[in-house]
């Protein structure tokens, strides 16, 4: 039973860290840079989260095949294979919670007031140090929840992974298709450890989030009362 | 001439088209609001481009569109103090007045690092602020923050001082307190200073020369 756990921490941190890096990145360059095509990268990047993972499983199975342009060049450049290891199921994770991050960055980006990064040019601040210090802490806690989202939906990723990685025990099975295929073969008993562990890992995720978001202000309040009085 | 400006841009309801230089001293902008006060300022800081035009800065030319020269701001050299002050609210005050100083090329210098941080010490004492240094600009007052930013700009010994509408946003009170300290300001760091403001009062106080804008022209 703990195989899949691990596999799905696994894949679903691994994917969230990559999301991390592209979703900043993508925000940066769609938002701050007057990147030509703006509405249709942003598109591209979104679209997995309107597609039936079903869909997004498929393009990906046919873009990272042993025949698929992507596919063909990993395995003949690296020897890596994609499809049926977790290398898929990290890639289709990634895929369908990019959008989560890219959508909490952007709006982290774009509600700050841009005097501050105004400010950091006046004072001499290069692009590269007025991301670092100015745009990033103060998009802080949109970061935060884009994390959190992106790692509860790889954590939670289904259908692309199937299609793409597909269910092979200890090698590729994660817990939601665990789930499917314990149901499936009518091992409930192992159906219903997971699921409770799905929905209280879950649960804990999302309320830690919220107590983490309101902490700050709390933390902001103590530190007001005993400071400025 | 130290200051120099000759700016043609283009706005929404009128075209900004002002010629003006000056050796030293403080010159003040007037204009109403939506004159093109903070427009003109963006343009000399680099923060906007002209359309066509002219900006020197200590001598230096930092935008020329014939010459096809344009500096970017954080080459200018100038102190920007914005009409909300801009201070970081992520970094205390020290942090906020440091920032400019970490960002020079002598601050990797051992020597030199010395002598800017002792600067900015004597700065903050100056301004009053030194015991407010590891506080957060949410926590300290209106006139406090508005010495905050001036430290900050200043501290880099910039070669063009702008301030926009520096004392809007303080309380009567405050207000004749923080212009008591100006003056002392002017007469003590002689930086060549451009101040707009709608107010009259601030333009009979701290004007060595004046002109007055109306939709984006100078009128007499």
């Amino acid at each position: 039973m703990l195989s899949p756990i691990f596999l799905s921490l696994r894949i679903a941190t691994i994917a969230t860290v990559f999301s991390l890096i592209f979703g900043i990145l993508m925000a940066y360059l769609l938002n701050k840079r007057n990147i030509p095509g703006k509405s249709i990268w942003e598109t591209l990047l979104i679209l997995p989260m309107i597609l039936p993972p079903s869909v997004t499983g498929y393009i990906l199975l046919i873009a990272f095949g042993k025949r698929g342009f992507i596919g063909k060049f990993l395995l003949e450049t690296f020897g890596v294979q994609v499809v049926f290891t977790w290398v898929g199921a990290v890639i289709a994770s990634f895929i369908v919670s990019l959008p989560l991050m890219y959508q909490n960055v952007k709006t982290a980006f774009i509600s700050t007031d841009p005097i501050y990064e105004k400010a950091a040019e006046t004072l001499g601040s290069s692009e590269l140090k007025k991301f670092m210090t100015i745009t990033i802490p103060l998009a802080w806690p949109g970061i935060i929840s884009g994390i959190v989202l992106s790692f509860a939906r790889a954590i939670g990723e289904f259908g692309a992974t199937l299609m793409i990685a597909g269910n092979i025990p200890g090698k590729t099975q994660t817990i939601p298709t665990a789930i499917y295929f314990a149901v499936e073969s009518g091992n409930d008993e192992l159906a219903n450890k997971l699921v409770i562990i799905m929905t209280v890992f879950s649960f804990a995720l999302i309320l830690g989030l919220n107590a983490w978001l309101k902490g700050k202000n709390y933390i902001g309040r103590l530190y007001e009362h005993l400071f400025q009085y | 001439m130290s200051t120099y400006f000759n700016i043609k841009k283009k706005l929404d309801h009128f075209t900004l088209n002002i010629e003006y230089g000056f050796e030293s001293g403080v010159l003040v902008i007037l204009g109403e609001s939506g004159a093109g006060k903070t427009t003109l300022l963006n343009c000399i800081s680099g923060l906007l481009t002209p359309d066509q035009g002219r900006v020197e800065i200590g001598g230096t030319v930092v935008f020329d569109s014939e010459e096809n020269i344009n500096v970017p701001t954080r080459l200018r050299n100038i102190g920007y103090l914005f009409q909300n002050y801009a201070l970081f609210p992520n970094m205390s005050v020290e942090d906020n007045i440091y920032y400019g100083i970490k960002n020079k090329k002598e601050y990797k210098d051992r020597e030199k690092r010395k002598e800017l941080l002792s600067y900015s010490e004597y700065i903050m004492k100056t301004f009053g602020i030194y015991h407010l240094r590891k506080k957060y600009p949410k926590h300290i007052s209106g006139g406090e923050k508005q010495r905050v930013a001036l430290s900050r700009a200043i501290v880099t010994k910039p070669r063009l001082l702008l301030l926009d509408e520096p004392f809007s946003a303080l309380d009567e009170d405050t207000k004749q307190v923080i212009y008591n300290e100006f003056t002392l300001f002017k007469q003590l760091f002689n930086i060549p200073t451009i101040l707009i403001t709608h107010n009259k009062r601030e333009c009979e106080l701290f004007a060595d020369h004046m002109i007055v804008i109306k939709n984006g022209k100078l009128s007499s």
